[in-house]
């Protein structure tokens, strides 16, 4: 017995079926074709599947998809800018090396964008609250902090110059 | 090869804006037409014979469209030593066992009918641990090996054993003696994507696997062999590479699953997906090796080392994978780490009914680096020596051959002891154990490692190859049989290619890896990939840029002729300078750089400069037209060591490192904080510094995750922690020390560009440093990894208790 729903997807209205037992990362990936949204543990602890809803990070692989009715949802294919331009979030992590096989970086990102948006300069403290719920086995995290350092510079930069578009 | 411009840089992957922006496909996101999803059963019992297996309820389930057992397909062995089967028949030997599966078109129907699945089982009596199953008597994990015969113990087939030097003699002149048990858990690699494939028929049966895996060409070997065992002679398996969501060892054995799939889709005609839950990759997808380890070792009252003797005992579990090869690389720190004089190295491998281990990063080392860099702290304590000067004394050295037959060539080694020494600030922190805080004592410590850094030999051939299509438009299309896991083989080698052939990395486009497109290669083990990539991109680049200035002698002069006449048509009144092109156009004189062809010694004139693109379309669209492509492949020149033997030069080149770390230890709790971590390797040649940097830190992090959280539990041979929530691999939360790298530059002779390995030495003697400096703060050895508070506190109670009596 599938309900309809409608919410909006990286500023798009979306209306899906949903089935009672379906969580949110099941209808990013299953219906709306948005593979971006890495499912890795099945159970909220490794956060690749970190999507902000209303702006707010959560574990998309928990979010039962029936309470999404009427939310803003933003995934990975949601950062770039026109024309596929990737984000200064984005370049960060791809200057800084926070990518290595890359499964947890859209989750990480994800958890980022939040973070960056409540603390725009945040202290290497702050940063590693706001990522403790995002694993990751390959860059011993060094490189991911340096690309959130990097990233609220550039925005903080871009934001003086009036025409980021974080 | 031309001037390096790119090589020792920091430029971005070059997959770096597919993965942020979600477009990287893993093998979860890879559909295709009418493929259905499979499921595994697996087995509830550690060791039972199966009586009944009734799948009739699966297969009436809506949706399903096959189901199969070991009693209704062919028999497909896997394994290296052909002990394993893709589905089992007849008795379980681990709790893992896969006794049947089906094949749906959902994954809740293919997980319901797997539900449906009745086994009856005879349970069998079990033996969970390698003493256990080495008594008289022991129950038996295979009563018969793979040809048949009856087996009369679980000792595994393997026999590792070297010895070299008068041992005798240098343990009677020994003055000072170190001997001690160490051992260190199974834990999971844990990549962040898990394991899956996609297995699909074609019209002609023959089979197209896409497979997470680090060895595709031995990939494709078992798989044919699979599809021979199906009454499909002669047919192939195209192994593609999708994006793999890290590998860490994982893929350098073929797995049940994937066979499974294979069978699945032959039965039902479709494509068939298995892709492992977390919990099932916790459960059913082979750790690391466990092991125990006994070192013995001695020196004189120099400090120096005259023998070294270690011992090795391994529950491997029910069923043989390449990481029961473990003991051939744990012979290299174990003969080779320090200049000793007498070695001798044994080991042993016991089947159980334990879940069957295989590969990952570092490949034994760590095990054996965690033994004897502690035993030799001990041997230090022992012998009244500094320990960092200790190592000093017996310091490896360039031009030295081993008592293992590795002949060092380059051997940054005592740089990295004496960096990171200089970075700990030994020399005031050392023995100090300062007390910083009420109840919390602070300490340093140490251990190196030496790694195979030039490919390691453990197969018949140690082969990669490479080919490198030019097009029209100057891209180079690189064909690599390496497999890039997330480590950064793609940021290496097309930096290596720009290089090597003298063209932009930014037109160095690597492509899927792909039996069916890349030449053979052994696969992306043993810290090889951008060795070897490097090495082929050499040698393939220096056959291009022969053909190009020799092709150039006449293109080139056609081509700059008429750049130079449509200069002087826009720049009406310019006179150039005098130079006979035609005359200069010798091919020795030609250059390639950055994707533009010039001449030595000519003047610096834009007409005089040729875009690679161009110069190929010349090349191309002329009569007897040509089309440039080249391709390589090097086998190095290294010994395929005996292992009973325990004697042969396996790589080509070595590589060394030191690692450190400052530690806080709570003396009320036990806890552990490390304050400062320092890394320092020889890694020849600096390639592409930012990936470097990142394949050291995730190493190190790794140990961390080894050296004091990670342990796959096990009861009766059951796992109890299949989850992140209870298995706890390091956190950012963790991380908030400080990080220091060195790299050694030693510019090795044989390694592309002078580069050596790098991709499992950060992790070999993470562990051993941080036991080493818990040691120094509070004076307690752990013997056992992880080292848990829990072990810390009990070893400071005890210490406490055996001073009490003492006093």
């Amino acid at each position: 017995m599938k309900t309809e729903i409608t919410f909006f997807v990286n500023d798009a209205e979306v209306t899906a079926a949903i089935g009672p037992r379906e969580r949110l990362v099941d209808v990013l990936r299953g219906a709306l074709g948005l593979t971006g949204t890495k499912e890795g543990c099945s159970e909220g602890e490794c956060g690749a599947c970190t999507v902000l809803v209303d702006g707010r990070p959560v574990n998309s692989c928990l979010f039962p998809a029936l309470e999404i009715e009427g939310k803003r949802v933003t995934t990975i294919e949601g950062l770039e800018g026109p024309g596929a331009a990737l984000s200064e979030l984005q370049r960060a992590f791809v200057e800084c090396g926070g990518v290595q096989c890359g499964f947890c970086t859209p989750g990480m990102i994800l958890s980022t964008k939040a973070l960056l948006e409540e603390r725009p300069r945040p202290s290497d403290q702050e940063i590693r609250e706001a990522l403790r719920g995002n694993l990751c086995r390959c860059t011993g995290y060094v490189q991911i902090v340096a690309s959130v350092k990097r990233a609220a510079e550039k925005i903080a930069a871009a934001g003086e110059e009036g025409d980021g578009h974080e | 090869m031309s001037e390096l411009r790119h090589v020792g840089t920091s430029p971005a992957r070059p997959d770096a804006a597919d993965k942020v922006s979600g477009k990287a496909r893993y093998i979860h996101d890879l559909v295709r037409p009418g493929m259905l999803h499979g499921k595994i059963k697996f087995s509830d019992q550690a060791h039972a014979r199966i009586a009944h297996v009734d799948t009739s309820r699966a297969a009436r389930l809506p949706g399903v469209r096959a189901v199969i057992t070991a009693y209704d397909t062919p028999e497909v062995r896997i394994g290296f030593l052909r002990d394993n089967f893709a589905l089992k028949k007849g008795k379980v030997r681990q709790f893992r066992d896969e006794i049947a599966a089906v094949a749906a078109i959902d994954p809740d129907i293919a997980a319901e009918a797997v539900e449906l699945i009745r086994v009856e089982y005879e349970p069998l009596p079990a033996v969970f641990t390698a003493e256990e199953a080495m008594r008289d008597g022991a129950q038996l994990v295979h009563e018969v090996d793979p040809n048949g015969r009856p087996r009369t113990t679980n000792l595994m087939p393997l026999r590792y054993h070297h010895q070299a030097g008068d041992l005798e003699a240098a343990r009677r002149a020994a003055r000072f003696v170190a001997e001690g048990t160490y051992s260190t858990p199974r834990i999971q690699q844990t990549c962040m994507g898990t394991a899956g494939c996609i297995a699909e028929f074609d019209g002609k049966h023959e089979l197209t696997i896409w497979a997470k895996t680090q060895i595709p060409f031995l990939a494709q070997r078992d798989f044919i062999r699979a599809l021979e065992d199906m009454g499909l002679q002669g047919k192939n398996a195209r192994v593609i590479v999708p994006c793999l969501g890290g590998g860490f060892g994982t893929g350098l054995d073929t797995h049940a699953y994937e066979f499974i799939a294979i069978l699945l889709a032959h039965a039902s005609g479709r494509p068939v997906r298995i892709v492992y839950s977390r919990e099932e990759e916790f459960a059913f997808l082979s750790p690391r090796q466990e092991s125990t380890v006994t070192v013995r070792e001695g020196c004189d009252e120099r400090g120096r080392l005259l023998f070294r003797e270690v011992d090795v005992l391994q529950d491997n579990g029910a069923y043989g994978s390449w990481g029961a090869t473990f003991p051939s690389v744990m012979m290299l720190p174990a003969t080779s780490l320090y200049r000793v004089g007498a070695t001798r190295f044994d080991a042993k491998l016991v089947y159980t009914n334990n879940t069957y281990c295989q590969a990952m990063r570092g490949y034994g080392n760590p095990e054996v680096t965690w033994a004897v860099e502690s035993n030799l702290d001990e041997l230090a304590r022992a012998a009244g020596i500094d320990a960092l000067e200790l190592r000093r004394i017996n310091c490896n050295q360039p031009g030295e051959t081993t008592p293992m037959g590795l002949k060092v060539t380059t051997c940054g080694l005592d740089r990295c002891l004496e960096s990171s020494g200089k970075r700990l600030a030994w020399s005031d922190k050392r023995g100090k154990s300062s007390r910083d805080a009420p109840g919390k004592r602070r300490g340093v410590g140490l251990a190196s490692l030496i790694h195979v850094g030039g490919s390691g030999r453990i197969y018949r051939s140690d082969a990669s190859g490479i080919i490198l299509k030019l097009d029209d438009f100057g891209n180079v299309n690189a064909y690599y049989g390496g497999v890039e896991m997330g480590q950064g083989l793609h940021s290496a080698l097309s930096l290596m290619v720009a290089d090597a052939l003298g063209v932009l990395p930014e037109r160095v486009i690597i492509n899927p890896t792909d039996t069916g497109t890349c030449p053979w290669d052994v696969g992306t083990h043993a810290s090889r990939g951008a060795f070897m990539a490097g090495k082929t991109a050499e040698l393939a680049a220096a056959k291009l840029r022969a053909r190009i200035f020799e092709l150039a002698e006449v293109i080139f002069p056609e081509e700059v002729e008429k750049s130079l006449a449509r200069y002087r048509r826009e720049h009406p009144g310019y006179t150039p300078p005098s130079f006979d092109v035609r005359a200069a156009s010798k091919r020795e004189r030609f250059e390639l750089r950055d994707s533009v062809l010039t001449l030595r010694g000519a003047p610096d004139e834009a007409w005089l400069r040729l875009e690679l693109g161009r110069f190929l379309r010349a090349a191309h669209f002329r009569e007897n037209g040509e089309m440039l492509f080249a391709q390589s492949f090097y086998d190095p020149s290294t010994e395929l060591p005996d292992w009973t033997k325990g004697m042969g030069n396996m790589s080509v080149t070595y590589a060394y490192g030191t690692q450190g770390v400052e530690v806080e230890v709570d003396e009320e709790t036990g806890d552990v904080r490390i304050l400062k971590a320092v890394a320092v390797h020889d890694v020849g040649r600096v390639l592409n510094r930012q990936a470097l940097e990142g394949q050291i830190y995730g190493a190190l992090v790794q140990g961390i995750g080894y050296g004091m959280t990670e342990e796959v539990k096990v009861r009766d041979g059951r796992i109890l922690n299949p989850g992140f929530r209870d298995y706890k691999i390091p956190t950012v939360g963790e991380i908030d020390f400080p990080v220091e790298l060195e790299f050694v530059e030693t510019a090795d002779r044989d390694g592309p560009f002078g580069a050596k390995g790098v991709g499992e030495p950060g992790l070999v003697p993470t562990a051993p440093a941080i036991a080493n400096a818990i040691y120094d703060a509070v004076g307690v050895r752990i013997h056992d990894l992880p080292i848990t508070s829990e072990k810390v506190l009990a070893a400071l109670r005890a210490k406490r208790e055996a001073e009490k009596k003492g006093a």
